[in-house]
């Protein structure tokens, strides 16, 4: 790896910086909050028109039974359609985004998510065909599904797959069902899944969701699963263990074969916490390291959009012995045809399915983002994007590891994990405040105070798609924050930060203690 | 970090007092201060029993959830019911109004082999 003091450019000045990459965006526009469309609200003002027909007025009382008519009309807002459009318009200007700048938010792996995926995704041929059209009228579907199955399979080195569950969570359930009813056929039900202590937080929830209880196993020194602790929890009650590698600390289970073979030896399952698979993508197979299901997050690895409430997609794939307990059902290439002309595709539900665990066909458009990802990349590209992901991460490790603590000082995946704690003890300035700092630096947050395992985490993922130009800007942005966190006026300043934005420092712990989730109307 | 020398202590940041045969407990400064603000107390029930390192209930912050251990087996005889709608208290008074609950040992010499004052305070600075 290049000495990341040849690649810094000090006598650069931040105009030379914008060559490369702009990384720095402040959407945020004026220094006022959004009011709500209640406050703009006028009455008798309407963003709606009828047209006059020559349909007759009825009265309501003509038309409805007085017990569906309400006493009084709802409370709603009563705006132009010019304002409504402003209000929504002010919003989204002021909303960071992937397409902004940069988002290293720890875990999440937000890349920029290619523009030609949602071209694919709008054709007419896919977005316009009803999920219930026969299989005779969805071919082109089927093979393109089938096709992302097989994919997926080959990236992750495993037998099949089901492309329904709706997003990682819904991954790790599904998965934990599988384990449940492999269990079970083998007339073995278990009780007990192992997770270590820097899981991310879905992994206990959904083994409480599955019906399981969880065991935690500690990490040793260097930031992995320490195996005596492991082999001390192992036993004929353990249905499995799930691990996430590169960890949460984005750092390799260098012990995975052997803590592989100590689960398969009490008769458990490995399943493998797809999340972080954007560092491994074409280096390494779960399968080959003795994974038996794999989860992957689509919009993580694969580009697809997170959410903002649109739907997400977290296939799982599993080794040959649990394929016939995948949800149905699945398209199955029933005739190849030759060179893929004639081919024919028809929907099948595996002998053992555990059912479905999503309607229709999961969320489609989303798997056929991913395939165009994919196949966009090719096998290369998906390496590629892998080794970039790591490398950029490691510049930025190296990079910052004089401005903050560096806990692992050890080669690290596709994130690093810093420590503001020798901040916190010189100048009370914690994780937290950096993050809020970064904001007003036109850079979202990276992820703070996770993993739990490490104090005032801050946990960056640059992925693949920043630049160095990028990565230099916001360690600039990190260095400044520091530097100026020296004086005590500058340390006050950040525990106030963000001051330039709309809405400035939220009491976190306020919403928590009073939450009020609902909003009256008629303040 | 303020480590008070009359308590007792555990490695999951716990403190223990013993008086008139039950064991008050509640988390350390140096637990409130790592967890930052305390927004939820999940509390034992009142005639619960718990082996000792059993869960006890659950502490949650602005960063994470956490799990309270029981120090001592035993069964749990009071609980701080003020905590439900002032959590904050955790991070204001830790070892006074702050505390979580008290527990009726099963063996009082469970008790004398909690840490000392000393010991924990050496494991919080290591």
């Amino acid at each position: 790896m290049t000495d990341p003091e040849e690649m810094t450019h000090p006598e650069k000045s931040e105009a030379h910086l914008c060559a490369g990459g702009r990384a720095a965006s402040a959407p945020l526009l004026g220094h006022d909050s959004e009011p709500t469309l209640f406050e703009l609200s006028e009455p008798g003002r309407r963003a709606w028109q009828l047209r006059t027909t020559k349909v007759p007025e009825a009265p309501l009382e003509q038309l409805l039974p007085e017990v569906h008519r309400r006493g009084a009309p709802p409370a709603l807002a009563e705006v132009s359609e010019r304002d409504l459009v402003g209000h929504f318009t002010r919003l989204s200007h002021r909303q960071f985004s992937v397409d902004l700048g940069a988002y290293p938010l720890g875990s999440c792996t937000m890349k920029y998510n290619p523009k030609v995926c949602d071209e694919v995704a709008s054709l007419p041929g896919l977005a316009d065909v009803h999920p219930a059209a026969p299989a005779s009228c969805s071919q082109g579907w089927m093979a393109l599904l089938v096709e992302l199955e097989e994919a997926l399979c080959a990236i992750t080195g495993m037998a099949g797959a089901t492309l329904q569950p709706a997003a990682g969570a819904a991954g790790e359930l599904t998965g934990l069902l599988l384990m449940r009813a492999w269990h079970e056929a083998q007339g073995q039900p278990r009780r007990k899944v192992v997770i270590p202590d820097s899981a991310h937080g879905t992994n206990p929830a959904s083994v409480t969701l599955g019906g399981y209880e969880t065991v935690t196993v500690k990490s040793n020194a260097r930031g992995c699963i320490d195996l005596e602790a492991l082999r001390s929890v192992l036993n004929t009650e353990v249905a499995g263990i799930m691990l996430t590698n590169p960890n949460t600390l984005g750092l390799f289970e260098e012990d995975i074969v052997a803590i592989a073979e100590a689960v398969h030896e009490v008769g458990g399952l490995l399943y493998y916490d797809g999340a972080n698979l954007n560092a491994i993508l074409g280096v390494v197979r779960p399968g080959d390291m003795g994974f038996d299901i794999v989860h992957l997050n689509l919009h993580k690895t694969f580009a697809t959009p997170h959410g903002g409430g649109g739907p997400g997609a977290g296939p799982v794939t599993v080794s040959r012995h649990l394929a016939s307990f995948l949800p149905g059902p699945r398209p199955r290439r029933v005739d190849p045809g030759v060179d893929g002309v004639g081919a024919r595709y028809e929907w099948t539900t595996p002998q053992r399915s555990i059912g479905r665990v999503h309607s229709w066909h999961g969320n489609a458009l989303v798997l056929a983002r991913a395939l165009t990802y994919i196949l966009v990349h090719g096998d290369d590209g998906l390496r590629e994007v892998a080794e970039r992901a790591v490398l950029n991460a490691n510049w930025l490790r190296k990079r910052l590891s004089g401005t903050f603590d560096a806990p692992y000082d050890r080669p690290c995946m596709h994130e690093c994990v810093l420590s503001a704690v020798s901040l916190k003890r010189r100048s009370g300035v914690r994780a937290l405040d950096v993050a809020k700092c970064l904001l007003e630096e036109g850079f979202h947050a990276p992820t703070v105070y996770f993993p739990l395992t490490v104090e005032e985490a801050l946990m960056i993922e640059p992925t693949e798609t920043e630049s160095l130009q990028t990565l230099e800007a916001f360690a600039s942005a990190c260095d400044r924050i520091v530097a100026r966190a020296g004086t005590p006026e500058g340390a006050a300043e950040a525990t106030e930060a963000p001051r330039t934005t709309p809405v400035r420092r939220v009491d976190e712990a306020r919403a928590a203690r009073s939450l009020v989730p609902t909003y009256d109307t008629r303040r | 970090m303020v480590v008070p020398c009359e308590l007792r202590y555990t490695s999951d940041h716990e403190w223990s007092r013993f008086h008139e045969g039950r064991v008050r407990m509640g988390i350390t400064d140096y637990a409130q201060d790592a967890l930052g603000d305390i927004v939820f107390v999940l509390l034992p029930e009142v005639g619960s029993r718990v082996e000792q390192g059993g869960v006890l209930g659950e502490v949650e912050s602005t960063k994470s959830v956490s799990e309270i251990y029981a120090p001592v087996a035993g069964e749990v005889v009071a609980i701080n019911g003020s905590l439900a709608d002032a959590p904050e208290k955790l991070n204001s008074d830790p070892y006074g109004e702050g505390w979580i609950c008290e527990i009726s040992p099963v063996d009082s010499d469970a008790y004398s082999g909690l840490l000392d004052a000393a010991s924990y305070e050496q494991l919080i600075s290591g």
